[in-house]
């Protein structure tokens, strides 16, 4: 079945089917919005946060959602500064991607704070010397480009483009798109950067803190790095996700192929240059202080070396070696597997940056490790922006013309 | 820009803290609570939850008895100067000047009505001086009369932390000036309610660059030490005692290595 707001020559499912897909999203997002109710009306004491971890799930979900879509800065490096025109072929869907993944960050931000209210002061009243300010300005701006990416992919929709004006304002923009994508990659570089400062520039806790270069600590490139390996990765295997579901080929192998060279290539620097880091900090940087690497991985039941192991070795390295290799590439099941590893490597990477540092005691007479879980407020609103994500890519998905290769993919539709 | 405009006397306020001395009463905890205005529940027993500014610790030399010695230690902020004199790891990551240094006194501030609470701070505390307020400060009835008119309450969702009870060098500054000596403040003028309220005598405080103040004295005893000194943050607290268990336990060594103070070199 069509309707005419469904682009020409794709087939899409049934208005109920697609109601009730949505619906089920949307339960899960009022869930999500219940809890969000309960925390800006009643205050953050209905989270299991503590004055041990002002930092907690929201910021390891905001740091997560910010480095998996930086698939949207880096495919828009690829494609409109390097010059790859296959790229161009996801670009629209790693455009939404990004804005699910922005829009969300900037959600849990706002809920994150004890007083929403007064958030505009970062902007007002900042401090140019803290990384969050950093964060802050390029995170908004970054989010206004990735609009303006986005407004030329929702003109595409038939009916919408019925309209004259904005049939030539969508080519208008589409024309100098690179200009866009060029001050969204100089920014996300910045805030993906800032992010990895976050925790880097905290000298008073040896699991976060980093030597650098002038200002900025290492972990400021070593985000902005894992952000540029895994975030295209991440755009692949959720498109494959949406073949997957819609039981349609959407995007030629070879896209996927060059993007998995690309990354595995980019994870492979990254692990290095990790693995180095690790090693400087664990040798020289936490011992001056008075600190031996197990002391931050022993004597609890979560952060124990595995945890280290696990994010280098067999979700970097491992990874990292199939995605370089051609035959690993050409095996769907290795491509991917490759893929979801380097995402939980990257998830792990972050986790860590965030809840490591709050939970590994400093004092030596406080022995216990500070432990926590989060509550189901926390919980809900971390998967709200999955749900809402699924709901926006579903609509993007049927209304617009999203995948430039889809007709050519499947022409029994 | 000129930090410390040039007609206002520069003073390092510091407290210097014998260990030896504290019997751990926590004298000083309730009298911080009742100075500042510190808003507390009826469930106080998860610490982590709780805004105490100065909270007292109970340290073990961990041997069985009759070996087995304690030591408390009363932690309030230790109003780093940082790495770089006003460079403490609280001010420098606050995204809105909402803390700040302040380098005619060495107190770290904290604006209530400037911080939206996004809890950088705290995270950047490796003393967990920094209190975030869970709920909003609710006081048993009548309770509030008993409120000093010199503290503000602060709302729910900001952090807050000691402030050497800033409020009491603001009306010793006054008084001087009142009285025609503005920058002439008295030791015994400005003293902090904790140090007060200590019935042994184990909190001292004042300025740490001024010779004939006490703590001048007391912070370069031999028997002097900082908490997590290694870590760069040069608190503006200090501590005193003559056992080195204690030196030890106020920071982290490498198996291979010894605080500075040992009770054998001592002999």
């Amino acid at each position: 079945m069509t309707t005419p707001a469904i682009p020409e020559g794709v087939k899409r499912c049934g208005s109920r089917q697609f109601l009730l897909w949505l619906g089920v999203a949307a339960l899960v997002v009022l869930w999500g919005v219940y809890a969000m109710y309960r925390i800006w009306f009643y205050g953050l004491n209905q989270t299991n946060m503590n004055n041990a971890y002002g930092f907690a799930l929201w910021i390891w979900a905001d740091l997560a959602v910010i480095a998996l879509g930086g698939g949207a800065f880096f495919s828009g490096f690829l494609a409109y500064i390097i010059g790859l025109k296959n790229v161009k072929n996801i670009i629209n869907f790693a455009v939404i991607l990004g804005v699910v993944c922005y829009t969300s960050a900037l959600l849990i931000l706002g809920l994150d704070v004890g007083q929403p209210l007064r958030g505009w002061f970062i902007f007002w009243h900042a401090n140019v010397h803290s990384m969050l300010t950093e964060v802050a300005f390029c995170l908004s701006v970054y989010l206004g480009v990735l609009i303006i990416e986005f407004i030329p992919v929702l003109l595409e929709n038939p009916k919408i483009q019925k309209v004259r004006f904005f049939h030539h304002l969508s080519h208008n923009m589409h024309e100098i798109m690179a200009v866009f994508a060029a001050t969204g990659v100089f920014l996300s570089f910045f805030h993906q950067g800032s992010l990895g400062g976050v925790p880097g520039v905290l000298y008073g806790r040896p699991f976060a803190f980093r030597e650098g270069l002038f200002v900025w600590p290492w972990t400021f490139f070593l985000f902005t790095w894992s952000a540029a390996a895994v975030g295209p990765l991440f755009t692949a295997s959720m498109c494959r996700l949406t073949e997957a579901i819609t039981r349609k080929k959407l995007v030629k192998d070879d896209v996927y192929h060059l993007l998995a060279k690309i990354s595995g290539w980019m994870l492979l620097t990254y692990i290095i240059a990790k693995s180095i880091d690790t090693i400087y900090w664990a040798t020289v940087t936490a011992p001056s202080m008075g600190f031996a690497l197990m002391d931050f991985y022993s004597n609890n039941p979560l952060y124990n070396i595995w945890i280290l192991v696990a994010e280098i070795a067999v979700c970097g390295f491992l990874p990292a070696l199939i995605l370089i290799t051609r035959k690993g590439r050409e095996n769907k099941k290795l491509l991917f597997g490759a893929a979801i590893l380097a995402i939980i490597g990257l998830l792990i990477n972050r986790w860590v940056m965030v809840l490591q540092v709050m939970a590994a005691p400093l004092m030596p007479f406080q022995e216990e490790w500070f432990m926590y879980s989060p509550a189901w407020t926390e919980v809900a609103t971390s998967i709200l922006p999955i749900a809402y994500g699924i709901i926006l890519i579903s609509l993007a998905y049927r209304y617009l013309p999203l995948f430039p290769q889809e007709k050519e993919l499947n022409p029994g539709n | 820009m000129e930090k410390i405009p040039s007609h206002t006397k520069k003073r390092h306020f510091g407290m210097v803290i014998d260990l030896d001395k504290c019997t751990g009463c926590a004298s000083c905890m309730v009298a911080c609570y009742s100075e500042n205005n510190i808003s507390f529940r009826d469930e106080e027993s998860v610490k982590m939850l709780s805004t105490n500014w100065i909270q007292v610790f109970k340290l073990t030399n961990g041997k069985p008895f009759p070996d087995t010695e304690v030591c408390y230690l009363p932690k309030p902020c230790m109003q780093c100067d940082g790495k770089h004199f006003g460079h403490s790891p609280c001010v420098s990551v606050c995204p809105a000047v909402a803390t700040d240094f302040d380098y005619p006194t060495g107190i770290v501030s904290q604006i209530y009505t400037r911080c939206f609470g996004c809890r950088y701070c705290m995270a950047a505390c490796p003393y967990h001086a920094r209190k975030f307020n869970w709920w909003d400060p609710v006081w048993p009835a009548d309770m509030e009369k008993y409120l000093s008119p010199d503290v503000s309450p602060r709302m729910r969702g900001v952090v807050e932390k000691c402030t050497f009870c800033y409020h009491r060098f603001q009306r010793a500054r006054q008084q001087a000036y009142n009285e025609g000596r503005p920058e002439d403040i008295r030791e015994d003028e400005y003293q902090t309610a904790c140090t007060q309220a200590c019935p042994s005598n184990a909190i001292t405080f004042g300025d740490l660059d001024n010779p004939d103040h006490a703590v001048y004295k007391l912070k370069n005893s031999r028997y002097a030490f900082r908490l997590l000194e290694r870590l760069n943050t040069n608190p503006s607290v200090y501590y005193l005692s003559t056992r080195e268990w204690v030196h030890r336990a106020a920071d982290n060594y490498l198996e291979h290595e010894q605080p500075a103070f040992s009770e054998e070199q001592q002999a």
